[in-house]
């Protein structure tokens, strides 16, 4: 499996870069998926959407749809895509830590 | 992940065979855009797959089980002995070459390995060195090669590259069907753990909670729930499903990806409201968030694995006492069910001839499985006016149907979605004939292969398909592709967006719930999206 160092930290990753277990997830963490989607800076709605993403995740041990994301944030789609550029499956779950979603999706 | 060429790089395709170089003597170069990633080790652990172990296939080292030739010549024969099908289709080809250009993978990628003659024949090849006379005898005269490392990752490269759509079956005057020969080439090298990442997942996934995207029942009810509301928002009506009702007459069964992904949710609000539309009528029907899955990634493995995930379908069915079995829009779902479920974990003679409670249709074709579609259930429903319709709400939608391969081809499903769609929609328009019905081209993602890095492959593989809407979107200015497939619905919008990017999916029950005029509904202003309805746009709330 390969390794990612980031501020003196290790993180095991998958191909596509996500982290290999949510209990290793850390600002650091963030930190570094910032660097890699291309993010300018990190603000509160950054935040707002990697803590929902969590919660969702801890309660139910996969990440909301789409829509309900979307609901709960207050957020649209479009502008989900305006803080993650590889949107929400690709980069704020990476970010928040959850795992790829898989199947007929 | 690889980057992917753009489009009018892509459509460069060089379907010129190779001259000086024998396919024999050119090894499969794995390329980036192309090939899957390999399994996790925790997800054939989870199902008690062989060899699970971490691995890249962009490394030398498979590491395959030490013995892993005799596994596979042991896996080989007993599959040839067992299945009269796999030997017969490895004896008769004659190699004319009729499938060759059929298929979607071969049309697109110009991969001569991609023509279903000779991805067969990566196997046939070695079935000859081992298992005929004139093979063992005369080699590569006679066709025959020896397995090696290489061979073996060719194998495992272009069976991942093969959607089992059943495309180039139709025009094989043996009938020789090549997607059984991709399903029992998997089964072999699934049996050294090469399997890829796309397909173990779900498979795990599914055994652990019975759905591939590891949906537990407290978020299934979360997801149905958040559906209820928002089917609230735009018809005022509130609506109560049933999950895991003991004692109801029918039991619904749909993928899970309908209940998650868009616009797979959009069709699941649809069933939703198309059963409260007949509770009054008589409608008596259960979600369950135990058989939470109609599709079937194991059935892209093994058979046996096929077996053990389809086992909950007549085993929730017994628990909750139902008399038959509602199935949603789904794609290879249906060819597991139609013609494997009655035989894997049947006779499931505890349940009824499944009979429409509303018209008193009874559905033949279900007679074993005592299975339905649904678009068999509600073009039945149309056909005796029991739906009250308004098809001018899709009047801002110009369809075009892609028949779903495994419906189209595995049970014959080719008039009820046309039926249906003509009735709850206006304007609708067929693709070429060539492209639809028993010829329709896959969406070039099936069978597993819907992951994320293999972006190339699928939209090489789904050209011709998206060549087609193209066709029908210039001519007639089409601008919804329908489908009656999950995947299709997950994939459809990736390949739209890369080569039709004016035309958008949907499923056929998200165009039927638009259009049913529901009792005590407030004036629909909005579609389930949220968009505004035709002659609706300049109100206020929306």
């Amino acid at each position: 499996m390969p390794t990612v160092e980031f501020e003196g930290n290790t993180f095991n990753i998958d191909e596509d870069g996500f982290i290999d277990d949510f209990n290793n997830w850390s600002e650091a963490w963030v930190r570094h998926v910032k660097t890699t989607e291309g993010i300018e800076e990190l603000t509160d709605e950054h935040w707002k959407v990697i803590k929902v993403l969590q919660d969702y995740y801890k309660k139910n041990g996969i990440a909301p749809m789409v829509r309900i994301l979307s609901k709960v944030t207050g957020f649209k789609l479009k502008y989900i895509y305006e803080l993650f550029p590889s949107g929400p499956g690709k980069g704020a779950c990476k970010m928040a830590g959850l795992p790829k979603p898989t199947g007929c999706v | 992940m690889a980057d992917t060429p753009k489009p009018d790089e892509l459509a460069k395709i060089d379907h010129i065979p190779p001259l000086l170089k024998g396919w024999m003597d050119t090894p499969a170069e794995i390329k980036p855009g192309i090939y899957c990633y390999g399994s996790k080790p925790k997800d054939l652990n989870y199902v008690d797959m062989p060899n699970p172990r971490d691995w890249s296939p962009m490394d030398d080292d498979w590491k395959l089980p030490e013995d892993w030739e005799g596994i596979i010549h042991e896996g080989f024969k007993d599959r040839r002995d067992k299945f009269r099908t796999l030997k017969l289709f490895m004896d008769i080809c004659v190699r004319c070459g009729a499938c060759a250009d059929k298929c979607h993978f071969f049309i697109g990628s110009g991969d001569p390995k991609n023509m279903p003659v000779l991805r067969a024949e990566l196997i046939r090849s070695v079935y000859r060195k081992k298992f005929t006379t004139g093979g063992k005898l005369l080699g590569r005269l006679a066709g025959a090669r020896e397995l090696d490392e290489d061979v073996l990752k060719e194998w495992w490269y272009y069976l991942y590259q093969c959607t089992e759509c059943r495309r180039c079956s139709l025009f094989c005057p043996y009938g020789i069907d090549t997607a059984e020969i991709t399903i029992m080439g998997r089964e072999l090298i699934n049996l050294l753990g090469l399997n890829i990442d796309w397909i173990a997942a779900p498979v795990a996934n599914c055994y652990r909670t019975g759905n591939h995207l590891g949906i537990q029942p407290h978020a299934y009810r979360d997801m149905i729930d958040f559906f209820v509301d928002e089917i609230e928002d735009v018809t005022g009506v509130r609506m109560e499903p049933s999950l895991n009702r003991k004692g109801a007459e029918i039991l619904f069964i749909t993928p899970s990806g309908d209940v998650f992904a868009d616009p797979g949710t959009f069709t699941a609000m649809g069933y939703i409201m198309l059963f409260h539309y007949l509770e009054s009528m008589g409608l008596d029907i259960t979600w369950s968030t135990y058989a939470s899955e109609g599709g079937n990634f194991g059935y892209f493995t093994s058979h046996e694995m096929a077996k053990r995930l389809n086992a909950k379908m007549y085993a929730e069915a017994e628990r909750l006492g139902v008399k038959w079995i509602l199935g949603g829009e789904c794609g290879h779902m249906w060819r597991v069910l139609n013609q494997y479920m009655d035989t894997f974990n049947g006779p499931a003679d505890f349940l009824e001839e499944p009979v429409s409670p509303i018209t008193g249709t009874k559905f033949e074709n279900a007679k074993t499985t005592k299975m339905t579609h649904i678009i068999e259930f509600t073009a039945d429903l149309i056909r005796h006016n029991k739906l009250k319709l308004d098809p001018s709400r899709n009047d801002n939608l110009k369809v075009t149907y892609h028949d779903s391969c495994n419906p189209a081809r595995g049970m014959g499903l080719l008039e009820e979605p046309r039926y249906v769609i003509k009735n709850v929609c206006n304007n609708f328009y067929e693709m070429p004939p060539s492209t639809i019905r028993e010829q329709t081209f896959c969406c070039g993602s099936g069978a597993g292969l819907n992951a994320g890095e293999n972006m190339e492959l699928r939209m090489r593989g789904g050209f011709p398909r998206a060549n087609a809407v193209e066709y029908v979107h210039k001519k007639y200015g089409v601008n919804m592709l329908s489908c009656i497939c999950a995947i299709d619905r997950a994939v459809f919008p990736n390949l739209m967006e890369y080569w039709v990017p004016e035309v958008d999916v949907t499923g056929i029950h998200e165009m039927v719930a638009n259009a049913l005029v529901l009792e005590g509904e407030k004036e629909r202003t909005t579609n389930l999206r949220g968009e505004p309805l035709p002659g609706m746009e300049d109100e206020e709330d929306v």
